[in-house]
């Protein structure tokens, strides 16, 4: 077997699957394109865990970004808060692991124990992305079991605002439950009603009074138990003096039980009990639709699901991580390669460059000097720097937005359709029903009067508008989740159908990290791209590593010395040529631009041009606003400055107004000044300064290009590849707002000839029987089936 | 014909039971991850290959 292996020649690393540059690593006949997958290979080969690799192809995932430290959790008081459970031998703890992705992941994050004996089982949801390991905390602390884990290159997200537990809280354990018992007492009540229904013999009448008592001991349960909820919210509402939906449902449930009691108490007729369940059976699946949420998406996240757990403070010349609570202004703080800046602080130590990219969406480095202040969110590139705390961490420039009043607002409140319709529906029934029954009273005839009223209420109880709003929009972001646009719940889908002002952020939003673009302004020839290569192949900087794509040169040159001062650049002698690639103070440029994502080159002390980078725009960025232009008004508004105006004024139609130089406060009040216009505001960024925006926004859309990363909190999230369907994602949330109207026309007309024959007091229970269940049938395949017919249309499927 | 009471105790009783083996497994969380151990079921019990393929090797 390994024979065949070994003469089978490999296409990408064996472990990632990632193109093998120059140089590969060799092991067993398998190539790798870095020390990190060999690694991997090779702690799994050693423990006999091969299979890893025999489920899928390239299974693992890229090891060439350097790991983390986790040494902050060697202290107990952090650690306590991070597991489960933990007693003197074990302790449990569940890691959100988002590089989870295929049946291998499953297998060997299961089979840790071989590893690691000190772990005694670990269990998998890979739904989640979550894995449960329980581990003697005698032998393996949790900081080795979180090195164990990124060593084999599942690193766990450790966040402060732990998503996977507050995932953990949203329970449907109680509704399930409730629908459980509706579904049990709809079962057997509709057994027990056939009898009634296919019509008795005279000798087994005295079964009917049996079949009757049985009835109403299953709707008991339905009543009170089941439909608890809809009495509440009924009760609230009506509280508030405010008409929902839940209560003409309400009252419809009650009316139908009062009527079942009665007419089995007293033995006129068999009462509505499989009504009853069913009715209640059906609406609470609808619910239960409605309620379905994603389970490996975040909509809450704030700051603190992207701030790092601990940080390390000096003390007295001594480092030690402390929790981020407990930072204090004045203290100093030690942030290496990678980490998070905490909180708003001032420079006094190393070479700081700055990546800002979860802030801004610009994902080049910044530079800062010694004194000058660092806000917090940016992530330091390069050597360890040293700080001092000049802000607490909830004081700082960007976590302040959260103190902002529109994040203390729960959850936003959607004017639904639904909710604007109960208001005249529940005072018309209720018309109705009076009327009827006035004008039986009238006429003398009190029993009719009663079986009028109470049939009004049962028959036009609202179960298929109940309904149509649920399954039409469940539908609808099932569509939408499989063209990557996540929306949180079914509300929002309405509000997009609302929206007639789209506002866009523009670094990451409207233009691409992951594309970016190298302009160089200069000469160089051929011989002097390759020498340039040769220099910046040898860092690790990103610019040089750009700056080596664009130069798309064919062989280096050996180089006869190099150097590399962090932060300024490098300078290199290429045979009898010295070469200075950096910032302009470094290459000796006296007007070059101070902005740090430009470098320069000089060949000999003759400065040859400089290399700018630029990120391009989403693909469809113009056909998006474009399509978008009919119908919506369309503003940009960046944190960023104006250099790319003309080339967005070219874009943007003439009425947009661009706006830049914005600071995250001034994002949100921004969108305020549209709201009180009197638009629907759509703000579409990405970036932690975009969080006050998107949630002051009637709806906040963040974009972002790996769903799992971080994204700020939000009222859907739009994957970065599905950016050009943008506009049909607009007009396809309008089709379903059209599909919940006429679903609405429907379940209209079903009521329309139900009370034409309650208000004539001559509805038949099995009339009711029928009448219902077709209703819903009819309600939950028409919005299902248009729903998908209309996303066909619009090409989503 | 009494026995129609017997049955229908009978079959509301089984039902019942159903009902109560629902709640045991939602509540023991049975129902919270629908996808992993279908996944998990295909692995292959590899101590025992592993065993023999140490006994073919020697």
């Amino acid at each position: 077997m390994s024979e065949t292996v070994n003469t089978v020649v490999e296409e990408g690393c064996f472990h990632c699957g990632d193109k093998v540059e120059e140089a590969p690593f060799l092991l067993d006949g398998h190539t790798f394109c870095c020390l990190g997958c060999q690694t991997v290979y090779q702690v799994l080969h050693d423990s006999n865990m091969q299979n890893y690799y025999k489920y899928n192809t390239h299974p693992g995932r890229s090891q060439k970004k350097k790991g983390i430290d986790v040494s902050y959790l060697d202290e107990p008081n952090i650690a306590a808060k991070l597991v489960d459970f933990k007693d003197d031998h074990i302790a449990v703890m569940t890691f959100y692991i988002p590089v989870i992705h295929c049946s291998s992941c499953i297998w060997l994050l299961e089979h840790l124990y071989k590893l690691n004996p000190a772990v005694v089982t670990s269990q998998v949801d890979f739904m989640k992305k979550q894995a449960t390991i329980t581990f003697k905390h005698n032998e393996l602390s949790l900081r080795g079991l979180v090195e164990l884990l990124i060593h084999i290159g599942y690193e766990p997200k450790i966040t402060l605002q732990d998503v996977v537990k507050e995932g953990k809280k949203v329970n449907q354990n109680g509704l399930v439950a409730k629908i459980a018992v509706a579904g049990f007492c709809f079962g057997n009540s509709m057994m027990l009603s056939f009898p009634e229904y296919f019509g008795m013999a005279d000798f087994e009448k005295q079964y009917a009074s049996v079949f009757g008592y049985l009835n109403l001991a299953f709707a008991v349960p339905t009543l009170l138990y089941s439909a608890s909820d809809y009495f509440k919210s009924a009760w609230m509402s009506l509280k508030q003096k405010r008409l929902n939906l839940d209560v003409p449902l309400a009252l419809g449930i009650f009316i139908i039980f009062i009527r079942t009691a009665f007419e089995v108490l007293t033995k006129t007729g068999p009462g509505f009990a499989d009504t009853l369940c069913s009715l209640v059976f059906f609406i609470l699946i609808g619910k239960w639709v409605q309620q379905r949420t994603y389970y490996h998406i975040s909509f809450e996240r704030d700051y603190r699901s992207y701030f790092p757990v601990a940080v390390t403070r000096i003390e007295n010349n001594v480092d030690r991580p402390v929790q981020l609570s407990d930072l204090k202004v004045g203290d100093r703080i030690l942030v290496r390669n990678n980490e998070i800046i905490p909180a708003d602080s001032i420079l006094l130590n190393g070479q700081a460059s700055i990546d800002f990219s979860f802030v801004t969406g610009e994902s080049r480095a910044v530079e800062k000097i010694l004194g000058e202040v660092i806000y917090a969110g940016g992530r330091q590139v390069g050597e360890a720097i040293e700080l001092e705390v000049v802000k607490p961490v909830s004081q700082s420039y960007l976590t302040k937005l959260w103190n902002n009043e529109s994040f203390k607002q729960y959850e936003k409140q959607f004017d639904t359709f639904i909710g604007f319709i109960s208001k005249y529906f529940t005072i018309g029934l209720v018309a109705i029903a009076v009327v009827a029954c006035g004008f039986w009273l009238v006429g003398g005839d009190s029993m009719k009067a009663w079986g009028a009223f109470t049939a009004v209420l049962i028959i036009a109880c609202p179960c298929a508008l109940a309904l149509s709003s649920p399954f039409t929009l469940s539908a609808a972001l099932s569509i939408f989740d499989r063209n990557k646009f996540y929306i949180k719940n079914t509300a929002a889908i309405e509000e997009m159908a609302a929206i007639d002002c789209i506002v866009f952020d523009k670094t990451g939003t409207i233009s691409s990290p992951r594309s970016s673009s190298m302009f160089f302004e200069g000469q160089l020839s051929g011989a002097e791209k390759i020498a340039v290569a040769s220099v910046c192949r040898n860092s690790g900087h990103p610019l040089s590593r750009e700056i080596v794509k664009w130069m798309n040169v064919s062989s280096f040159q050996e180089l006869s010395s190099f150097e590399e001062i962090a932060g300024q650049g490098m300078r290199a002698q290429v045979g009898e040529v010295s070469i200075l690639v950096g910032s302009a103070s470094f290459v000796g440029v006296k007007q070059g631009s101070a902005d740090g994502s430009v470098v320069y080159v000089s060949i000999d002390g003759e400065v040859k041009g400089f290399f700018t980078l630029e990120q391009s725009w989403r693909v469809g960025l113009v056909d998006v606003v474009n399509d978008l232009k009919e119908g919506y008004d369309l503003h940009l508004i960046s944190g960023d400055n104006e250099r790319r105006m003309d080339a967005l004024k070219l874009i943007f139609p003439k009425e947009s107004s661009l706006l830049f130089n914005q600071s995250p406060g001034e994002k949100l009040l921004e969108i305020e000044a549209w709201q009180d216009k009197g638009k629907q505001v759509c703000m579409l960024g990405d970036g932690l300064n975009d969080a006050g925006a998107l949630r002051k926004a009637d709806l906040g859309i963040a974009v972002s290009d790996d769903i799992n990363n971080f994204s700020p909190g939000c009222d859907a999230i739009l994957d970065g590849d599905s950016f050009a369907k943008l506009p049909k994602f607009f007009a396809f949330a309008k089709d379903a707002v059209k599909v919940i109207h006429l679903s609405f026309a429907i379940s209209l007309t079903y009521n329309v000839v139900g009370l034409s024959f309650a208000v004539q007091g001559t509805m038949s229970p099995l009339f009711a029987a029928i009448l219902m269940p077709i209703s819903t049938v009819t309600i939950i395949s028409f919005t299902s089936l248009s729903t998908r017919w209309l996303a066909k249309r619009r090409k989503l499927v | 014909m009494n026995i129609i009471f017997f049955l229908i105790g009978c079959s509301v009783l089984i039902a019942l039971i159903f009902l109560g083996a629902f709640f045991w497994a939602n509540r023991t969380g049975q129902h919270d991850d629908t996808y992993t151990p279908s996944v998990r079921i295909l692995f292959d019990d590899e101590v025992v290959a592993d065993e023999r393929a140490e006994t073919k090797k020697s």
